[in-house]
């Protein structure tokens, strides 16, 4: 789960994190009385969850409160890679000398949490890893240790930070890698972290997500999920346990377990036709959630078929099939279906659906080729 | 011979009386697993009792029960939350191998356990995985037995169904295997496919191998490089996730493109110039295998 800036920032201040004192705005006249509060010019972001905010106009610099009302209500409303912008975080604007990015992320390969610091800050630092590596540096911290400080020293150092600002920088390390292991996060990251005129470090923007696994034990964190940063059925998948990604092509696919389910958009590909989603529907593959995950496949205009892959191994084919046939019941529909059924009780199963009319499928090569034909409207 | 589990595998069930402990205990003993001990805390002195399949001691603890019994592999299905504590217990109690079915423990937790297991001699498969099986011998997990059949041809996959499916299409064609190990979708896990290969590699009844990768982490491009510098038993493999949108978690927690890596087009180049031969579906797999025989 991702948080917003203006959350992720509020929780590093809370791990001693300087961070602007900024405010959430949701109309122009409260964004205008924000920055009546704060005196002096201000920055007004869009919230939403999207890289290139900047780019795409949604971040504004106001002189005065009416030209932050006025900002506001241009940014309030508008688009950003598909996502309505509802939120504007109103901060003071900052006097920067240099920018920098600081960001904790999980190090797969080395099975640590790794602190990555740069002195190319606020770009996107994906662009300074593919063309400038050399200006990324990565410190790995042993989970029984902790973060020390020579560690964050030697970042400060290797990113070419005066020494006057050592210290600081190694205290917001620590404020930073504190805040990733208490909030069992995936990604805590400032870019940039800003030097100010003044000499000072603050974190000018924040970025946190946050391990879905581990949110039973934060439900204040997850208690910020926007609902607004989900699609209507990213929300009922979640809601029923069930895996969706949103693709752009033709032939749904509901499929129990994640790598089958992927391996089965690759076939579908393979043979010409184009995957309208992943969609894993977990094990039992019960009636009430075949449903569920078979209405969000059909609220998607694009789908002009759908392909049921489904290995039942501990789950009985047959239970599997009227499962389908319950859903179906409670979701009519004319868009063609091809059922592909393996493993415990497959035959009954197949013989289920093959009395209601439905085309199924020995293989999956097969079922994939019947799929694509039908979308096809062959 | 096979790897990690056989006819000698004497399995203790970490959460033998929940829902799915219980369940997957008696498919395991109809499978013909030698099952010896269950642990639940706090039902110790009682009995696991399906109907009409034996009858299994159940302990307090780990310690008790590998004591008691002489029991050498853990398997755990307790829930996400306490499945960390039990890994940990089991590896304290020197069981050399640990299986975690458990799916859904926090990438930290995980991190944490990892980094204390490297400093013990106990392996870990998992979490987040269908467990292993040795054909005719033992079943370690939770997958179909009925699909495998006893032969020549190791497995070692991220995922679990798509795991059945390449078995069912080699069984289909009469090639059997000799052990298939499920080491997860997770992040952080036990078992690297190069530790499942150096395996297969020494195994004198695998003839060739399997090995089923997807998207997300550099697990696969190790493996590759392992494969190109240290094996001589032929692998065939397959990368799931070749039409996945980058940034966006597919099912598991590893399956994930971040930051330009991971990439199924990475893996895939990685591992043919290993001299790998890769599938480009799944259904090809079987084919490419039975072209070895």
């Amino acid at each position: 789960m991702n948080l917003q800036e203006f959350q992720a920032k509020r929780i590093f201040g809370q791990y001693g994190i300087p961070v602007p004192q900024g405010e959430v705005a949701t109309t122009p006249a409260e964004a205008a009385a924000i920055a009546a509060r704060i005196g002096g010019p201000v920055v007004v972001k869009s919230q939403v969850l999207v890289g290139g905010r900047g780019k795409a106009g949604g971040i504004k610099l106001a002189q005065t409160p009416a030209e932050a009302e006025a900002v506001a209500a241009r940014i309030l409303g508008m688009t950003i890679k598909g996502l309505t912008v509802k939120k504007v975080l109103v901060d003071p604007a900052a006097d920067i000398r240099k920018e920098l990015y600081l960001g904790f992320v999980l190090d797969r390969a080395r099975r640590r949490v790794a602190l990555m610091a740069s002195s190319e800050g606020g770009v996107d630092i994906e662009e300074v890893a593919a063309h400038t590596p050399e200006k990324i540096l990565t410190v790995a911290v042993d989970p029984c240790l902790g973060l020390k400080e020579y560690q964050a020293r030697g970042l400060g150092l290797g990113i070419g930070l005066p020494k006057e600002q050592w210290g600081a920088f190694a205290k917001i390390c620590q404020g930073l890698y504190d805040c990733y292991m208490s909030c069992d996060a995936s990604l805590a990251e400032i870019n940039p972290l800003a030097l100010l005129g003044d000499g000072t470090l603050r974190a000018l923007d924040g970025k946190m997500a946050i391990d879905d696994s581990a949110l039973f034990r934060h439900p204040e964190l997850a208690a910020m999920r926007d609902e607004d940063d989900e699609t209507p059925e990213e929300r009922t998948a979640r809601l029923n346990g069930l895996s969706y990604v949103k693709l752009d092509g033709q032939i749904g696919c509901m499929v129990n377990g994640a790598g089958l389910a992927m391996a089965t958009m690759d076939i579908i590909k393979f043979y010409g036709g184009a995957p309208a989603n992943f969609l894993d529907v977990g094990g039992g593959a019960k009636a009430d959630k075949v449903a569920a995950a078979l209405r969000i496949i059909l609220s998607d205009p694009n789908v002009k078929a759908v392909l049921f892959n489904i290995f039942g191994g501990i789950t009985r084919g047959d239970e599997v099939a009227r499962g389908i046939l319950t859903a179906l019941k409670e979701v009519p529909t004319q868009v063609p279906m091809v059922v592909r059924l393996v493993g415990t009780n497959y035959e009954e199963g197949r013989a289920i659906l093959a009395e209601a009319q439905m085309a199924t499928a020995e293989t999956l090569a097969e079922a994939a080729q019947m799929a694509v034909a039908a979308a096809k409207g062959a | 011979m096979s790897i990690l589990v056989n006819k000698d595998t004497r399995l203790l069930v970490q959460g033998i009386t929940g829902r799915e402990g219980a369940f997957h205990t008696e498919q395991m003993i109809a499978y013909g697993t030698p099952v010896v001990a269950g642990v639940t805390p706090g039902k110790g002195g009682g009995w696991f009792k399906p109907s009409g399949v034996g009858n299994t001691p159940i302990f307090d603890s780990v310690h008790e029960a590998v004591n008691a019994t002489g029991a050498n592999v853990s398997i755990i299905y307790v829930p996400a939350k306490f499945a960390p504590d039990a890994i940990l217990e089991a590896a304290d109690a020197g069981l050399p191998l640990i299986v975690c079915i458990t799916e859904g423990i926090p990438a930290l937790d995980m991190l944490k356990v990892r980094a204390y297991l490297d400093t013990t001699s106990s392996r870990l498969i998992g979490p987040n995985c269908p467990g292993l099986i040795t054909p005719g011998e033992a079943k370690v997990g939770i997958m179909p037995g009925h699909i495998h059949t006893r032969g020549r041809v190791g497995l070692v996959s991220r995922s679990g169904t798509l795991t059945y499916e390449v078995v069912y299409a080699l069984t289909l064609r009469g090639i059997g295997q000799s052990t298939a190990v499920g080491i997860g979708g997770d992040p952080i896990n036990g078992t690297s496919f190069v530790d499942v290969l150096k395996l297969f590699e020494k195994d004198p009844e695998t003839e060739q191998v399997v090995m089923i990768g997807e998207i997300g982490g550099t697990d696969e491009e190790k493996a590759a490089e392992f494969i190109g510098a240290q094996m001589i038993k032929p692998v065939t493999a397959f990368i799931a996730g070749q039409t996945a949108p980058p940034g966006k978690r597919m099912g598991h927690a590893g399956a994930i493109i971040s930051g330009g890596k991971g990439t199924a087009a990475d893996k895939i180049a990685a591992l043919q110039a290993a001299r790998v031969r890769v599938a480009r579906h799944p259904g090809e797999i079987a084919e490419l295998v039975a072209a070895l025989m």
